[in-house]
């Protein structure tokens, strides 16, 4: 699904990621941790192609990332859905346009989609909230329409940033159920934590694997966690 | 642009329309920037072709017309006068020639010497009112024969103050053209420095878009569609009340001169009306360009 091979990124101020090698198999679920800073948005980043590698190269369904262009790329991030570590609403649209926006943009008629729509929303448990605008919702609320928005495209790869950040321990654990589910119906899964509580839970349900950035490296942590 | 595109643009998506906010002041700046500039647009087009009918209409009236001056003493008056006509009629591309009746000639006189003056009294010298065939009369030529059979005659054909005149009236024209122009760059700048401000102030709105897969077309096209209809709507309010406003002036008359002919004449009347599809064209573009910059300009 996504291959980076030997990448390095450099920020200006000295590397950040270096030979840094991974494949994400379509099925897997992977969680990338590691300290605050160690680079952990910005693997991500290189995944989805919203940062090129200084060095290496990054495959993304067999296409060399680099050489896409802005239209490639946006078809690319169709394919991929994003969880951002601050999601990233449109703030003057209500929380079902925004989990829409992605069929909005690719040209698809909302009317015919309407039902998914519907079941989308009940399934991250904001059917009642459809019509709130994004500034009104707590931080778990944001969370799951940012994963609902993710997934609307029925994406193969789901990418999501610090989901639990900013949650309590009972909705990480509600989130961490749906990208789960996601698991069990195929998606390639890959969560960005620190949160050690919720890969040990993650563990008991799925066939996780760890990865550990530290040193500029990746490493792959054993299932001593 | 593709038909399909086209239509796009003119009917629009209403989905699409809702991702970028509604930005109220940039909406009115745009409104007023584009009202303003047709209305400008109008005068300078009403301007252009008053000039131009006016250089035209100088140019051929004069040109078609001359007057033979007889100075002479009063006794040999009448004789040279008929000399001079017999030698008018010999002149090919003279198309006729008539000596003004003393009515006429005081006629002529009275908005200086007022009707109750006796034009008998005075030395006045006998015109003669030449009008030019097609082809015309050879001047020069004309010139040496009076001179040598009509002594006090003297053949004016207008040139002196006609040149001028045109000239004048031609720069006007000119003028005109210019400053339609100079509106049409000036708005496109003004759309410009407009639409880079809506783009600056929606950048967070362009980086989700982009983070959930729009084109750049889709991105660009919301906002080249918005400012194109705000320059469309705004130009044709302008444009309607510049239009009023050349309507209201006085018609043309012989009194008002050249101001009075200020204004649209028959299918001239429809030319203003592209003033608006121009402005919107004029956005289309400038928009165009700036939100392909801009978004180039992104990572």
């Amino acid at each position: 699904m996504i291959e980076l091979e030997n990448v390095g990124y450099n920020y200006g101020g000295g590397e950040l990621l270096s030979n840094l090698s991974v494949k994400l198999a379509p099925g897997s679920f992977h969680f990338l941790t590691g300290p605050s800073g160690a680079g952990k948005t910005t693997l991500l980043k290189l995944c989805y192609g919203a940062l090129t590698p200084t060095s290496g190269r990054v495959r993304a369904f067999n296409m060399d990332v680099q050489g896409l262009d802005r239209d490639q790329m946006a078809h690319l991030r169709r394919r991929v859905g994003v969880v951002h570590q601050d999601c990233r609403f449109l703030d003057h649209l209500s929380v079902i346009e925004n989990i829409a926006l992605p069929l909005t943009v690719a040209g698809k008629d909302l009317s015919q989609e309407e039902a998914n729509l519907r079941e989308l929303l009940n399934w991250v448990g904001l059917s009642e909230r459809a019509d709130a605008l994004p500034p009104e919702l707590s931080g778990g609320e944001r969370q799951r329409a940012a994963l609902a928005r993710s997934v609307i495209l029925s994406p193969e790869v789901i990418i999501a940033d610090e989901p639990t950040g900013n949650v309590d321990w009972e909705m990480s654990q509600r989130l961490l159920q749906l990208l789960v589910e996601l698991n069990r119906m195929g998606k390639t899964i890959l969560v960005a934590t620190h949160d050690m509580a919720l890969i040990r839970a993650a563990k008991n349900q799925v066939q996780a694997r760890v990865l550990r950035i530290s040193e500029k490296r990746l490493q792959l942590a054993g299932a001593d966690l | 642009m593709s038909e399909g595109r086209l239509r796009k643009l003119i009917i629009g998506d209403a989905q699409a329309d809702r991702v970028v906010p509604p930005s109220g002041f940039t909406a009115q700046l745009t409104l007023f920037v584009s009202g303003a500039m047709a209305f400008l647009a109008v005068f300078a087009l009403a301007l252009s072709l008053a000039s131009g009918r006016l250089a035209t209409r100088w140019g051929d009236e004069l040109a078609r017309a001359a007057t033979l001056r007889i100075n002479a003493p009063a006794q040999q008056r009448d004789a040279q006068t008929q000399a001079a006509l017999t030698i008018l009629q010999q002149t090919p591309g003279v198309a006729a020639a008539r000596a003004l009746s003393a009515e006429e000639q005081a006629a002529l006189l009275a908005p200086w010497f007022g009707a109750a003056l006796s034009i008998d009294s005075l030395p006045v010298p006998q015109l003669i009112e030449v009008i030019e065939g097609d082809p015309g009369y050879d001047g020069a030529g004309l010139r040496l024969r009076l001179q040598a059979e009509v002594p006090g005659a003297v053949l004016d054909d207008h040139t002196r103050w006609r040149a001028p005149l045109v000239d004048a009236a031609r720069a006007l024209r000119r003028l005109g053209a210019i400053s339609i122009l100079l509106i049409a760059g000036a708005t496109a700048a003004m759309i410009t420095l407009a639409a880079n401000a809506a783009l600056a102030a929606n950048a967070q709105v362009i980086e989700v878009l982009r983070l959930v897969g729009a084109l750049d077309s889709y991105i660009a096209h919301a906002f080249v569609r918005r400012f194109t209809l705000r320059a469309l709507g705004g130009a044709a309010v302008g444009m309607a009340l510049g239009m009023l406003g050349v309507w209201l002036m006085p018609a043309a008359s012989n009194e008002g001169g050249f101001l009075t002919g200020l204004g649209f004449q028959g299918w001239s009347w429809l030319l203003p009306l592209l003033i608006p599809l121009l402005g919107a064209l004029v956005a289309f573009a400038a928009t165009t360009r700036a939100a392909n910059k801009r978004l180039g300009d992104l990572a």
